[in-house]
């Protein structure tokens, strides 16, 4: 046991109303720690605390009872026998009266009310004594806030947890209720009260109960609270923290849902809340409107449907106010394009018709019979101009429209009664404003009538509503159903001069389609089938109708994609139709059969083989395709060659490449192999009994002299072709005869036959490098490929050629090649070989093969050897030193460089499964890079210069300008250098303008500033140079740009420059073109600026 | 200078869009236009208000002639009350501008719509008078103004 002198410090610490706010604190707490602890009884320190509770100084009573009341609350805990807490309940209760010391009473009274029934509770008599109390002697409203807060909490804990103590005292209880909450202001005390309604309300639900009296009185008073504003302390008032602000927000949001429960607490209620909800509707203030629909949807369920039955009517016709007479909802952007009739509802609007949604939830059958016999609704869905057009119509009349589509989907939406009835209703007025009337279809001539652009619109959205409508509801049979497609393809059959109609027909037989497809509805899917596909598809072939190929082809091809089934049909007619035409196309040139194939095989590689790759279809489609076209080359004998041969021949290639890249490398193996023998049985090989695999180097030779003049169409046909196959395939496929392909892939190059050139690019780029890696019945690796392909003597031209010096050619080739290449145009059989090689170069430098080395060096060897004692010495051979014939094979070498590093939509690209190592144009350009610079120190033709610049543009404009830009201090003399060369002949424009572009990317650039400051001076000249350059005005335009971006450099850079700028620039105003005129005036501005704002000079 | 605004309350109209030309056209025929030069002299602001000449409808496009062959441009312009004193000043601002941005062989006439000026004959002559503009150029004051109407950020 605590001596009293250890507790009654601490009391005497507590009272004394001079120590400071912790001090008290930690009385208490010391006080309560002996409590707890049993070292001092409640009943020894009550009677300690006897003179401070009693005494007549109200300051000293209030700090006792305080102290008592505070230790109470600590003790809420601590098991206290029942005779105790009668005592201080009783004793508390008494002091309810003395207002001096009344929170102290509050608090205690609070304290012992909320225990819990295991460590002794106030009984229900006691408690009823604490309500009569309360009821008696407290003025809330005259107290102080805390007061007043305490206060609504010991009649909330009466009401919750004691009802039965308060349930007698009826009428007294809601009179003090009232009372007390009357003109309430604190938010936190507005809780409370609203809480207290609240469970008041509930604790009577009786109708005839008391409550019912003062239902009146206590909803006036809650009614002037609504709606609740709450409008917050700007942020930029002082003093509001982020925390408090958020906190204000959290407890306006507590107000909001305690007011929202109170109010709908009772049915009781309806009576004064549903006239002042729907008053409220009538004020124009926007956010009252939104409140009061808010809580009429809220009140509905609580008050019961009998009870808002009455209130039908004025809540139907102010949810048609809101949506119907005055409609506040705006244009959303984007919906120009559909007519103008996707709307932005305000939030009035979307809460009405949550609460519209409510009730006809709530009460379906009055609500419809109001809103299907609304007067106005139906005149206005009768009214409408039939047919109408949507861009005719004023914006107020389509918001109303939207509306009332909003309106009468809410109401069918609810039930799948509602839906009937507003179906029964309005349905057949809806689809007559569209144009076409339910029960009668036949009678409509619609093919023939000219109707309308829009009312054709109408109609056939309506024709497309009613195929598309669930069979479960089925207004529409399938006659109907088919009388619809009938009428949507006769449409399309006869209106294709008409685009836009036209293509509004198809679109909505496509959306048919895809819908059946989606609702697998079989019957109706056969039927489309039978209607609709089959009807296009047999239009491939025919000449009927008269409608222009592409669009035939657009509407095969757009309804085949509603689903795998129309696709397959539709891809079996176009197997057929190129079954049947291709011959005759690729053999007779028929014109109609050309343009067909061709639109066709379009067809398959823009859209049919995509979408099965998309759709997960088999690889079947692909494979046919490549199957059907070769064996109609292997069955035809002969070709004409003409002009739309030559389109037949490019759109068969792109197919085929298409087809075969999305084959499996079982299928590609079978095609590859089907595609080798048309190949073997073509002219292409007389030889191919003779040793002309095994002794190469000698037939090769005569080989060439023989075909390479003689290849005839056919066989180009073929070649090409095998090409397209070879390039698409997987490195993983395995390709037989590989070495006769390559000799014969050579052959045709040198005839400049591109695609032969890709393709051996592909074979080098995926034949498989190690022989452990290899097929087991592989023949070559890359290393033999490579082998065989740069010991052909076609390279032979180039004299001191690398590939020789790498000791890949054998000796003695000299004599072969005067006579392979005697009575051929020397030039361009050596250009052929060039590009060729760069393709081949391709290959190798994708997979960063170490062959390219050789063939850049041949490129090399190509630019420098001919000029290399001078301009054109006599000694140069092959070619006797004709300019004519040296600059195009330089040319050439120097654009090898361009086919080397740019990406490729033919081939070698991941569609076509290439071999790509990373980062491969970096470790080119860090490789080339030190040759090509050595080489242009050392050579001092012009010639050779400029070509040898050209190749260093097409390299650097190739390579990432992240790879570069590290050194762009080097680069960039280099670049400068390169343009004053190029510029000098017409022939590089191109290339210049590439290499400004590389340039203008380093000036933009943040890392090449340093770079770009200490070559500030010799930029600029060069860049005034090219503002003139008389070639192309894109090289103009971006040198000016460049210019621009120059004069953002530190002023003592560029300063010097300044007036040879300006001189340059007014020339540049006076340009035949308009953009650099533009351009030049904003330089001449910010040039003109560096110094001052006058532009004298 | 003056004490208050001469026109105190403008009437300012809206600012219409720029009518983006047809782009990649080589064969285009790109000889100067009058809207090449309303682009150019539309944005200049006025020496009073902070709005554009167009905002003003002190100019449009209809109000530039333009011979190229000849090497001519003739602006007329409007001014926004008839005793503007600041039509000297815009006219000045349109010459400096079109020296700027147009070769020196373009010969520049520049005059105030007839009948919109009290001193209509004045005011042309003042304004295509090469040695009183030069003169006029001189004066700093005016050189900061004009420099002021023709590179402000204010609009």
């Amino acid at each position: 046991m605590a001596k009293p002198t250890e507790y009654v410090k601490h009391i005497e610490s507590y009272v004394d109303s001079s120590s400071s706010p912790s001090q008290q604190a930690a009385s208490v707490d010391a006080l309560a720690i002996l409590l707890k602890n049993d070292l001092l009884t409640l009943e020894a320190l009550v009677r300690e605390l006897d003179l401070y509770l009693t005494t007549t100084d109200s300051i000293i009573r209030s700090r006792g009872t305080l102290l008592l009341g505070e230790l109470l609350t600590q003790l809420e805990l601590k098991p206290l026998s029942d005779a105790a807490i009668h005592s201080l309940i009783g004793f508390l209760t008494e002091r309810l009266e003395d207002w001096r010391a009344l929170r102290g009473a509050l608090v205690g009274c609070l304290a012992l009310l909320r225990r819990k029934t295991d460590v002794g509770v106030v009984t229900e008599n006691d408690a009823e004594a604490v309500m009569k109390s309360y009821m008696q002697y407290l003025q809330v409203q005259s107290m102080g806030q805390h007061d007043r807060k305490l206060c609504f909490e010991l009649l909330e804990c009466l009401l919750e947890r004691y009802p039965n103590a308060v349930q007698p005292l009826g009428n007294e209880l809601f009179y003090s209720i009232c009372e007390g909450i009357d003109e309430e202001k604190d938010p936190q005390c507005l809780i409370l009260a609203f809480h207290i309604v609240e469970v008041a309300a509930k604790l009577f639900p009786d109708p005839s109960g008391p409550f019912t009296s003062y239902a009146a009185d206590i909803f006036e008073i809650l009614g002037r609270y609504f709606p609740i504003h709450f409008t917050h302390p700007k942020s930029e008032d002082i003093g509001v923290s982020r925390d408090e602000l958020s906190r204000a927000l959290l407890l306006m949001q507590l107000i909001f849902c305690v007011f929202q429960l109170a109010f709908a607490a009772t049915p009781l209620f309806e009576p004064f809340a549903i006239p002042l909800l729907l008053d409220k509707l009538s004020s124009s203030l926007p956010s009252a409107k939104v409140e009061s629909f808010k809580y009429l949807g809220y009140c509905a369920p609580m008050y019961g449907s009998d009870r808002m039955a009455k209130h039908g009517g004025a809540l139907w016709s102010s949810v048609k106010d809101v949506l119907y007479t005055s409609p506040q909802s705006a244009l959303s952007v984007e919906s120009e394009s559909d007519g103008g009739m996707i709307f932005e509802e305000s939030d009035i609007m979307v809460e009405a018709l949550i609460l519209l949604e409510g009730l006809i939830q709530q009460n379906s059958d009055l609500l419809l019979d109001m809103i299907l016999g609304d007067e106005d609704i139906n005149n206005f869905i009768c009214s409408f101009p039939k047919p109408w057009d949507i861009h005719d119509t004023p914006l107020q009349l389509r918001q109303q429209l939207h509306s009332v589509g909003r309106l009468l989907a809410v109401s069918a939406k609810s039930s799948m009664a509602s839906c009937n009835r507003v179906f029964e209703k309005f349905f057949p007025q809806m689809m007559e404003a569209l144009g076409c009337s339910v029960g009668n279809h036949s009678d409509e001539s619609f093919a023939t009538e000219d109707r309308a652009l829009s009312s054709r619109f109408n109609y056939v959205k309506g024709l497309q509503l009613l195929a598309t409508f669930p069979r479960s509801f089925a207004p529409v049979s399938l006659l109907l159903f088919e009388n619809i497609l009938l009428k949507l393809v006769s449409a399309i059959t006869s209106n294709f001069d008409k685009k836009f109609s036209w293509g509004l027909e198809l679109k909505a037989l496509v959306e048919i389609g895809l819908y059946i497809e989606g609702y697998q509805e079989s019957e109706k899917a056969a039927t489309f089938a039978r209607i609709v596909v089959d009807k296009f598809v047999s239009w491939i072939s025919s000449d009927e109708p008269a409608m222009p190929l592409s669009l035939k082809m657009q509407a095969i091809c757009e309804t085949g994609m509603t689903g795998i089934s129309n696709m397959l049909r539709i891809v079996q007619g176009m197997e057929k139709a190129i079954s049947a035409k291709f011959t005759q196309a690729y053999v007779d040139g028929n014109f109609e059969s050309v343009e067909l194939v061709i639109k066709v095989l379009e067809c398959y590689s823009a859209r049919v083989l995509p979408w099965f790759e998309m759709n997960g279809g088999s690889e079947e489609v692909a494979w046919n395709l490549a199957a059907i076209i070769w064996d109609k080359i292997d069955n035809s004998s002969s070709v004409n060659l003409t002009v739309q041969n030559y389109e037949l021949l490019g759109a068969a290639m792109t197919a085929m490449k298409q087809a075969v890249r999305r084959c499996s490398q079982e299928s590609q193996e079978k095609i590859v192999n089907r595609a080798f023998r048309v190949l073997s049985a073509s002219t292409l090989f007389p030889l191919k009994d003779s040793p002309f695999a095994t002794s190469l180097s000698n037939s090769e030779d005569s080989y060439l002299n023989h075909h390479v003049d003689r290849v005839s169409c056919r066989d180009e046909w073929i070649i090409s072709l095998y090409a397209s196959v070879v390039i698409a395939l997987r490195p993983q496929t395995h390709v037989q005869n590989l070495k006769m392909v390559l000799q014969l892939f050579i052959m045709a190059l040198t005839k400049g036959h591109i695609p032969s050139a890709q393709a051996l690019g592909s074979l080098v780029n995926k034949l498989p490098s190690k022989t452990n890696e290899r097929h087991l019945s592989q023949e070559y690796g890359v290393e033999e490929a490579i082998d065989v392909i740069l010991t052909s003597s076609i390279w032979n031209f180039c004299q001191s050629n690398t590939l020789r010096k790498c000791s890949l050619f054998g000796g003695g080739n000299e004599i072969h090649n005067t006579k392979c290449l005697a009575g051929l145009n020397h030039t361009s059989v050596h250009i052929s070989a060039i590009v060729g090689l760069a393709w081949i170069g391709k290959g190798l430098i994708m997979r960063g093969h170490e062959g390219i080395k050789d063939i850049t060096m041949t490129f090399l060897g190509v630019l420098l050897e001919n000029t290399n004692n001078g301009d054109f010495p006599e000694s140069c051979d092959p070619i006797e030193g004709k300019e004519q014939e040296v600059i195009p094979l330089m040319k050439s070498a120097a654009d090898a460089f361009h086919i080397l590093l740019s990406d490729s939509e033919d081939c070698l690209n991941r569609n076509y499964h290439s071999v790509i190592r990373p980062l491969y144009k970096q470790r080119f350009y860090n490789s080339v890079m030190p040759l090509l610079l050595s080489s242009t120190r050392q050579s001092n033709s012009i010639i050779t210069r400029s070509m040898l610049f050209r190749s260093f543009a097409h390299v650097i404009s190739e390579t990432p300008l992240s790879a570069m830009i590290s050194e762009a201090n080097k680069l960039i003399p280099l670049l400068l250098d390169s343009l004053s060369t190029l510029t000098e002949d017409v022939m590089h424009k191109d290339v210049i303008y590439n290499v400004i572009l590389v340039l203008s990317a380093i000036l933009m650039d943040k890392n090449g500033q340093v770079a770009v400051l200490e070559n500030a001076q010799a930029i600029i000249n060069q860049l005034i140079g090219l503002a003139a350059y008389p070639h192309m005005m894109v090289i103009r335009e971006t040198a000016i740009q460049c210019l621009v971006a120059m004069s953002e450099l530190p002023y003592a850079r560029i300063y010097p420059s300044r007036t040879k700028v300006l001189q340059a620039i007014s020339k540049a105003l006076d340009d035949p073109k308009r953009a650099v005129r533009q351009e030049a005036v904003r330089c001449r501005q910010a040039w003109a600026s560096i110094a001052s704002r006058s532009l004298h000079f | 200078m003056t004490l208050g605004l001469i026109n105190a309350n403008p009437v300012v109209h809206a600012k219409k869009k720029r009518v983006a030309r047809p782009l990649d056209d080589p064969h285009a025929d790109d000889a100067v236009d009058p809207l090449e030069i309303y682009d150019i002299v539309r944005d200049i602001r006025d020496p009073e208000h902070p709005y554009s000449l167009e905002q003003l409808s002190v100019l449009s496009e209809e109000s530039i002639t333009v011979d190229e062959k000849l090497g001519r441009i003739l602006i007329t312009f409007t001014p926004t009350i008839q005793h503007c004193s600041m039509a000297t000043v815009i006219g000045l601002c349109l010459r400096e501008k079109l020296k700027d941005c147009f070769p020196a062989h373009f010969k520049v006439d520049i005059k105030v719509a007839p009948g919109s000026h009290a001193d209509e004959e004045a005011v042309n002559k003042q304004l295509n008078d090469k040695e009183r503009v030069a003169a006029a150029l001189e004066n700093p004051n005016l050189r900061q103004l004009v420099t002021e109407c023709l590179y402000s950020s204010e609009l």
